[in-house]
């Protein structure tokens, strides 16, 4: 276990390199970033000194180990825009990001996870079709469609709930409930496939035949292994959060790492995009990790075969 | 070439045939889609580009003051809405068609490398292939879109080179499943290389699996595009494109509703088609292929 873990470590270390090169030559790719901060008479002494000053004239893997040393420790340089250190924004934001993704995880769990097996178990039924809809639908509707029409009925004509900003606990539904819907509709429908697979199997034949309660069977025997799937999707459905939050913060004006994210891009504030997308990295490699290690806890196939 | 059955457990009757009948009202909606971004130009009443000051935030022709002239209203700049969202749907097509086609021509032959060959490709490839499919995709087009500039381009490459890794994940899954079988060891004991196996062998009985997949991506890349073109970071204005016209329409929606409500009703009816044709097909030609 302790060599799995080990190496999955190191597999999501070589990932954030690579992604930090990216990151590194995606900011260098673009041009000289002399231009926008010099004026337009500045001499051709005035970009030497400047590009000494700002460490530009040294060589690129210099540039780049720099770069990531720096990354590291938290400092991201300053924000270009708000004229603050980027790392001061990040703790800033994060928190509340985490707050409302944390909140719309455990709304779309509660959904899912009721919704899915009982879909299972009444196949055919008024319940499975529901269950149906929901998922199909969740697959369709455009995120951040859905948060502005709900925005403008139920927060503006209807006054039911606050349209934005993170002050109270009724602040989280709206962007809590935009941001789990697509993530039911995925599990959702895993569940239920992997529920109808396992209701299927011979040791759930075994223990009703046993004379184990039905509700034990569904919730216990059954669940246990129709969760396997569930577990291995979670990482993915987290990207799909994270990704999805960027729009849903937007939206919902939520002064999470998206709203910063998609201010950083209107106003092309590159220190603050670098630090956004490496921090996200960061924590979807850390939550994959985690997601892994659980996987290899629950089904020891994983463990052994690597 | 050999077509095998696969052993397939799901393959039990279903309670109620209901998902054998041809989806027709999906497949409607899809060729209606794609008839409308081909033939745009001729179908749409007026100039998308073109602006009119005094006709601005005009309501669709069933309120008070709209007119046939502009039947959904007309947005911001005066400009039609209809002939916007007839034209926007060629940037989701485009998109959708094209950002799928690459991604699963690489993913595929990814997946089929890796299954055939198995052991330390195999791993290295589905390491690369996990740390892809964990990486938000909207990041990555913001870093092209802030780098590089917003342009249709970059959207199907931000798209793309993160969507490749499902089709090779699905597929070589498939792949290891076709190698235990005997009509590959046949294949190979009468000489047949690599090339040929994977060719004629094994990508012929994935082909199923792809289809499946490629319909219910187009939906999840329409999607996805639009939100980029939401956030500024997809296809760059005046080009109408759904994506964009919701994030015009946002700031003004409580005195002109229609300009963000109709171009987010057309993406959900475009995608909700491309998901009910997937998941019949999927009942159809492949049910043991969980949704990814």
């Amino acid at each position: 276990m302790l060599r799995f873990v080990f190496f999955r470590l190191l597999q999501s270390l070589i990932a954030l390199a690579i992604l930090s090169v990216v990151v590194f030559v995606l900011a260098r790719a673009t041009g000289d970033p002399l231009h926008m901060i010099l004026p337009m008479n500045a001499s051709e002494e005035d970009y030497a000194n400047a590009r000494r000053y700002l460490g530009l004239d040294r060589p690129y893997v210099a540039q780049y180990l720099s770069f990531v040393g720096r990354a590291v420790t938290g400092d991201f340089g300053n924000s270009i825009r708000a004229r603050r250190p980027v790392s001061e924004l990040l703790r800033e934001r994060l928190p509340n990001s985490l707050k409302l993704a944390a909140f719309a995880m455990s709304v779309s769990l509660a959904i899912a996870f009721p919704l899915g097996v009982m879909a299972a178990v009444k196949k055919g039924t008024g319940v499975d079709r529901a269950a149906q809809l929901v998922a199909v639908l969740g697959q369709s509707l455009p995120t951040f469609w859905v948060a502005i029409v709900l925005v403008e009925f139920v927060a503006g004509r209807l006054q039911w709930l606050p349209a934005g900003g993170a002050d109270s606990l009724a602040s989280y539904v709206l962007p809590g409930f935009t941001l789990g819907w697509f993530v039911v509709a995925g599990m959702m429908r895993l569940l239920r496939s992997g529920m109808l697979e396992v209701l299927d199997s011979e040791y759930v034949k075994l223990a009703r035949l046993k004379g184990v309660a039905e509700r034990r069977v569904v919730w216990v025997h059954a669940l246990k292994n129709a969760l396997i799937p569930v577990v291995t999707f979670a990482g993915i459905y987290f990207a799909i959060l994270v990704t999805t939050a960027i729009v849903v913060e937007t939206v919902f004006a939520w002064p999470g790492l998206g709203r910063l994210a998609y201010d950083g891009i209107t106003s092309r504030d590159f220190p603050v995009i670098q630090a956004v997308v490496l921090a996200t990295a960061v924590i979807v490699a850390a939550v994959n990790l985690c997601v892994d290690c659980l996987y290899a806890v629950i089904d020891p196939r994983i463990r052994y075969s690597r | 070439m050999s077509v095998v059955a696969l052993p397939d457990r799901a393959a039990r009757p279903e309670p109620g045939q209901r998902s054998r009948r041809w989806p027709v009202v999906s497949i409607s909606i899809i060729v209606a889609f794609v008839l409308v971004a081909l033939l745009a130009p001729l179908l749409s009443p007026a100039d998308p580009y073109e602006q009119s000051l005094r006709l601005r935030f005009r309501p669709p022709v069933w309120e008070e003051r709209g007119s046939w002239a502009n039947p959904l209203g007309t947005d911001r700049l005066g400009r039609d809405m209809l002939s916007r969202i007839l034209w926007g749907s060629r940037v989701s097509l485009a998109a959708g068609v094209v950002t799928v086609l690459i991604a699963s021509a690489f993913g595929a032959a990814i997946g089929l490398v890796a299954g055939y060959y198995g052991g330390r490709v195999d791993a290295t490839l589905m390491r690369v292939t996990d740390a892809t499919l964990s990486f938000p995709v909207i990041l990555l087009a913001l870093i092209l879109a802030v780098t590089v500039g917003p342009s249709f381009t970059n959207v199907v490459i931000a798209i793309a080179v993160i969507l490749w890794a499902r089709y090779a994940r699905v597929i070589r899954g498939q792949v290891l499943t076709l190698m235990q079988l005997d009509f590959i060891a046949q294949a190979r004991i009468a000489g047949a290389g690599a090339w040929r196996v994977i060719t004629r062998h094994l990508l012929p009985n994935t082909l199923n699996t792809l289809v499946v997949l490629v319909t219910l991506q187009i939906g999840y890349v329409i999607i996805v595009e639009a939100s980029l073109s939401f956030l500024g970071a997809g296809i760059p204005p005046p080009t109408p494109a759904w994506g964009s016209m919701i994030a015009e329409g946002r700031d003004v929606i409580t005195i002109a509703w229609w300009v963000s409500f109709f171009p987010g009703l057309v993406i959900l009816l475009v995608v909700l088609a491309f998901n009910l044709l997937g998941d019949w097909l999927r009942d159809t030609l492949d049910p043991k292929l969980r949704q990814l």
